[in-house]
């Protein structure tokens, strides 16, 4: 099973059932992946903060809702990371392409990449990293983390893990 | 007529949908006018009205009603398009349109100038967008409700506030019992 199937996989078995995701290059297959199982009602986002508000939404209807979104857009959701998915304790799986790291060839994206981890760690955000195809293996359990612990969750997944461009 | 007239005007209507109502004073008007475990108060979070209404229309069968402002929506002006192709037709978006920053000081919106929110939410390819004067609007809500079909409701108004205490329920609260009000 390719990866972005996997991610998908372990998504549906943990009854995530609405995915709003905003485009990426290294997430197209599980964006693909997420269009294409009909467990799952995609919608698709304009911006990153309105995903969360539809995942919010969709939480408090009663179905499990995850974000697909890149790092750079980390800023424009803090505002609703703080006050709507972590005031009112609503579980949130980020799926984060993590531009900017290890075999990115465009220098714009490592400014946002070196303020990554320090906005998460500034957010008290539980923060995972895949790098290695085998770091993948953990998501089933984050998931249930997530769940678990109605938080916001972010697993950042860069270029080595997609085996690079 | 001022927002928390039209709120007055369509509380009983609304007493029937899950209610997503928008930050600052209209949440706390309609907390003041009729407080229901129905009603999702937004305590922060500009913009997002709508794209709370919607996911949450699309994730059960019962009427969601998000009332939101015409400063809110031109601060998250991508949602109109997202509603338009992901119909759910047990959903009103309600914008309360008063040509100004009501919560902030009633500095005025674009909305209030040159810009129509029925305009742009038509081109934006939504297919039910009516707009009606404040003292229409309770009609118009029960007939967007009862039509089966995704509707958005522009109410025209005039800027002006009363005064209104804060909410102080804590917002897990508030989440908690709209959750069991979904569920019931």
């Amino acid at each position: 099973m390719s990866i972005s199937k996997q991610i998908v996989a372990d998504f549906i078995a943990n009854d995530v059932r609405f995915v709003t995701t905003v485009p990426c290059k290294q997430l197209g297959g599980v964006i693909d992946e997420v269009e294409a199982r009909p467990e799952i009602h995609h919608v698709p986002a304009n911006k990153e903060d309105e995903g969360m508000g539809l995942c919010a939404g969709a939480y408090m209807g009663g179905k499990r809702s995850a974000i697909i979104m890149q790092n750079t857009a980390l800023g424009v959701t803090i505002n609703t990371l703080v006050t709507l998915t972590q005031f009112y304790r609503m579980p949130l799986p980020m799926l984060i392409s993590y531009r900017g790291e290890l075999k990115e060839p465009v220098a714009c994206q490592v400014e946002m990449a070196v303020h990554t981890k320090a906005l998460l760690n500034q957010l008290n955000i539980p923060t995972y990293h895949f790098h290695r195809q085998e770091d993948g293996a953990e998501l089933d359990a984050i998931l249930k983390y997530t769940f678990m612990c109605n938080k916001p969750v972010a697993i950042l997944t860069d270029a080595t893990f997609w085996g690079g461009y | 007529m001022i927002r928390s007239e039209v709120l007055r005007e369509i509380a009983p209507v609304l007493r029937e949908a899950l209610v997503v109502c928008n930050i600052g004073l209209p949440s706390q008007e309609l907390h003041m006018i009729d407080d229901q475990p129905s009603n999702f108060y937004m305590l922060g979070t500009m913009g997002l009205a709508s794209s709370i209404g919607l996911g949450l229309a699309l994730s059960q069968p019962k009427p969601v009603v998000a009332i939101d402002g015409d400063g809110s929506v031109l601060t998250n002006f991508g949602t109109l398009p997202t509603i338009a192709n992901n119909v759910a037709d047990n959903f009103v978006l309600l914008i309360i349109d008063n040509g100004s920053y009501g919560s902030t000081g009633d500095q005025p919106t674009y909305a209030g100038k040159k810009t129509s929110l029925a305009k742009v939410a038509s081109a934006c390819g939504c297919e039910n967008v009516v707009e009606v004067q404040g003292a229409e609007a309770a009609e118009a809500l029960r007939t967007a409700l009862d039509s089966g079909k995704m509707t958005v409701l522009v109410v025209k108004c005039e800027s002006g506030n009363i005064k209104v205490p804060v909410i102080t329920m804590d917002p897990v609260v508030i989440r908690d019992r709209f959750m069991k009000a979904v569920r019931s």
